[in-house]
């Protein structure tokens, strides 16, 4: 554990990730207002602009707009700072899901003969369908909501897990402490996930850590074409996708959201290439690049 | 590989019911849409017949466009392709040369700002990177278009003026890519035998480069470029969104937001065969840049 906070890659991308936590944690005592709040008196207001904005109680409240606001007078720090959960759940939860699905697949087509063949060709068809397409596709299937998002984005990224663990189990099964659970009599579903997969673990944080970034990105295109999460939702690609329309006039609405969005997959994937480099020397060329 | 253009087939039709829950009509009249369109029968059936209409070349009729979605693909062809090849031939131009640089210098401030290029490049969005141009290039220098095309036929320059930006937008991620593969490749090929050799025997180093190095790493290369096309497929979609476009990345988005299923199944299974034969004909590729290789 010591080994891997030593590596810089490890330390900026943690530290980066967990002020981004901290941001969307506390994001409502940072100095914000309600994210979804129309106020018709400060639309279009440019950041640093101080200005006025009525609750649903009706108060009326002094407001700087620190990003500015949108063109139906909603504050852009409000919205960036709250868009941060909804890409931090949905990076999480993707990668959660896609290891979860991918570590039962690959263990059955690594453990179970018979299983192997059938498993892999569903995922190689899978894989033979560019990522995007797979999340838009489904997307439209199901209409857009914070679980099937999830899910859509979630889908193409099992093969790549299912890949990984298979090739793990093939070479774990012929371990001496695999041979000797089976000759004690262990039954096959204690040794998969007793004895197999938690040696598993670290090439899987690794994989997991990029699933994140990934997701993250893809939520944020979603959101930005238009399929995505409903547009009151404030998400970054969603403010971004509103603030295009007036990009000549108000380019901030564009760039702030933008660059949440670049510091954050980059700070993952800095993450990622850090522990890479600590946990799993060989993963380099075990990975597959997107 | 057959085995796998047969199974992409098979997942490519979305489910049919989907549609219908699109509509707020009555159910006499999902009923009527449902036997005109054929979905009233078994999902079999559907299947065979939908299989039997691909193979022949029919991909089914647009539910929005009212026409072929072979001839919408077909008209809309043009401006995808045209961003697709300019941005295929740009990333390789410039990553190749950048990769071979970085691994020689192995180290020095070019491996070390590649690489940093490299992990920006994975990790800031095709659509930021897009509008940072737009606003530097367009708007603040006004040397391009800010968005729009030009067809080929009409005017050559403009169509190349429109589909400059586009191409650097897209071309980011592949550099990237290529670039890092490039660079990790030629560095393994460098630390062998051969090139000692080569180098002891007084051959100039921009042969040893070219003809040693990077005549031997040309394999993983070849590959990288064959796994990014899903990469250039994803950012055809945002990038002809970002500068309106009517290719067909536009055209998927619209058909999904018209919830049009016979074009998007078209479109994912047309994209998914550009993809999975463009990897087979790099497969083939490998006999000609390694003669070690046969089939």
């Amino acid at each position: 554990m010591a080994r891997v906070f030593a590596n810089w890659s490890v330390r900026i991308g943690a530290s980066a990730l967990v002020f981004l936590l901290f941001l969307a944690i506390a994001a409502p005592y940072l100095g914000t207002v309600d994210p979804t709040l129309f106020d018709a008196g400060s639309r279009d207001l440019t950041p640093g602009q101080a200005g006025e904005i009525t609750t649903l109680e009706g108060d009326t409240v002094k407001h700087v707009f620190l990003m500015g606001s949108d063109s139906f007078g909603r504050d852009i720090y409000s919205r960036v700072l709250y868009g941060t959960r909804v890409s931090l759940i949905v990076g999480l939860a993707c990668a959660a899901v896609a290891l979860a699905v991918g570590i039962v697949c690959g263990l059955l087509a690594g453990y179970v003969r018979w299983l192997d063949g059938p498993l892999m060709r569903l995922m190689d068809g899978i894989m033979a369908i560019p990522a995007i397409l797979i999340a838009i596709a489904l997307v439209a299937l199901w209409r857009a909501s914070l679980p099937t998002v999830i899910f859509a984005i979630a889908i193409p990224e099992i093969p790549r897990v299912t890949r990984l663990v298979r090739s793990l189990v093939l070479t774990l099964r012929e371990e001496p402490y695999v041979e000797a659970a089976v000759s004690l009599g262990t039954p096959p579903l204690k040794i998969m996930f007793g004895h197999i997969l938690p040696n598993t673990i670290a090439p899987l944080i690794v994989q997991g850590t990029y699933i994140v970034g990934f997701a993250i990105l893809i939520e944020a295109i979603l959101s930005f074409l238009g399929v995505g999460l409903p547009p009151d939702v404030p998400t970054w690609g969603n403010i971004m996708a509103e603030g295009r329309v007036q990009f000549v006039a108000y380019p901030h609405n564009v760039f702030f959201p933008g660059i949440f969005l670049a510091a954050t997959v980059l700070a993952v994937n800095i993450l990622g290439d850090g522990l890479r480099d600590t946990l799993d020397p060989k993963l380099a060329k075990r990975v597959e690049p997107e | 590989m057959a085995v796998l253009v047969f199974l992409l087939l098979r997942l490519t039709p979305g489910d049919p019911a989907a549609i219908l829950a699109g509509d707020a009509a009555t159910a006499e009249q999902i009923d009527r849409i449902r036997a005109s369109l054929g979905l009233d029968r078994s999902i079999e059936a559907q299947f065979a017949i939908w299989l039997g209409q691909v193979l022949t070349g029919d991909l089914g009729q647009s539910f929005y466009y009212r026409m072929g979605v072979a001839t919408l693909i077909g008209q809309r062809l043009e401006p995808t392709l045209a961003l697709a090849l300019f941005t295929l031939v740009l990333s390789v131009c410039v990553a190749v040369p950048l990769g071979v640089l970085a691994a020689w210098r192995h180290g020095g401030w070019l491996d070390r700002g590649l690489m940093a290029f490299s992990v920006g490049g994975f990790s800031v969005p095709t659509f930021v990177v897009a509008y940072l141009l737009i606003w530097l290039v367009s708007l603040k220098l006004g040397w391009l278009p800010v968005q729009g095309y030009v067809r080929f036929s009409e005017n050559h320059l403009l169509f190349l003026k429109h589909l400059i930006l586009p191409s650097i937008t897209l071309s980011f991620i592949y550099i990237a890519l290529i670039a890092r593969v490039t660079r990790a490749s030629v560095l393994e090929a460098l630390g062998e035998d051969y090139i000692r050799t080569a180098r002891a025997k007084g051959l100039p180093e921009t042969r040893v480069l070219l003809r040693h190095a990077l005549a031997n790493a040309a394999v993983p290369i070849a590959t990288v470029i064959g796994i990014g096309i899903a990469i250039l497929i994803g950012g055809v979609v945002v990038t002809e969104s970002v500068y309106a476009i009517p290719g067909l990345g536009r055209l998927t988005v619209d058909a999904v937001l018209a919830r049009d299923f016979p074009t998007i199944q078209g479109l994912i299974l047309f994209f998914s065969f550009v993809y999975v034969m463009v990897n087979l004909l790099i497969d083939l590729s490998y006999a000609f840049l390694d003669p070690r290789i046969r089939y």
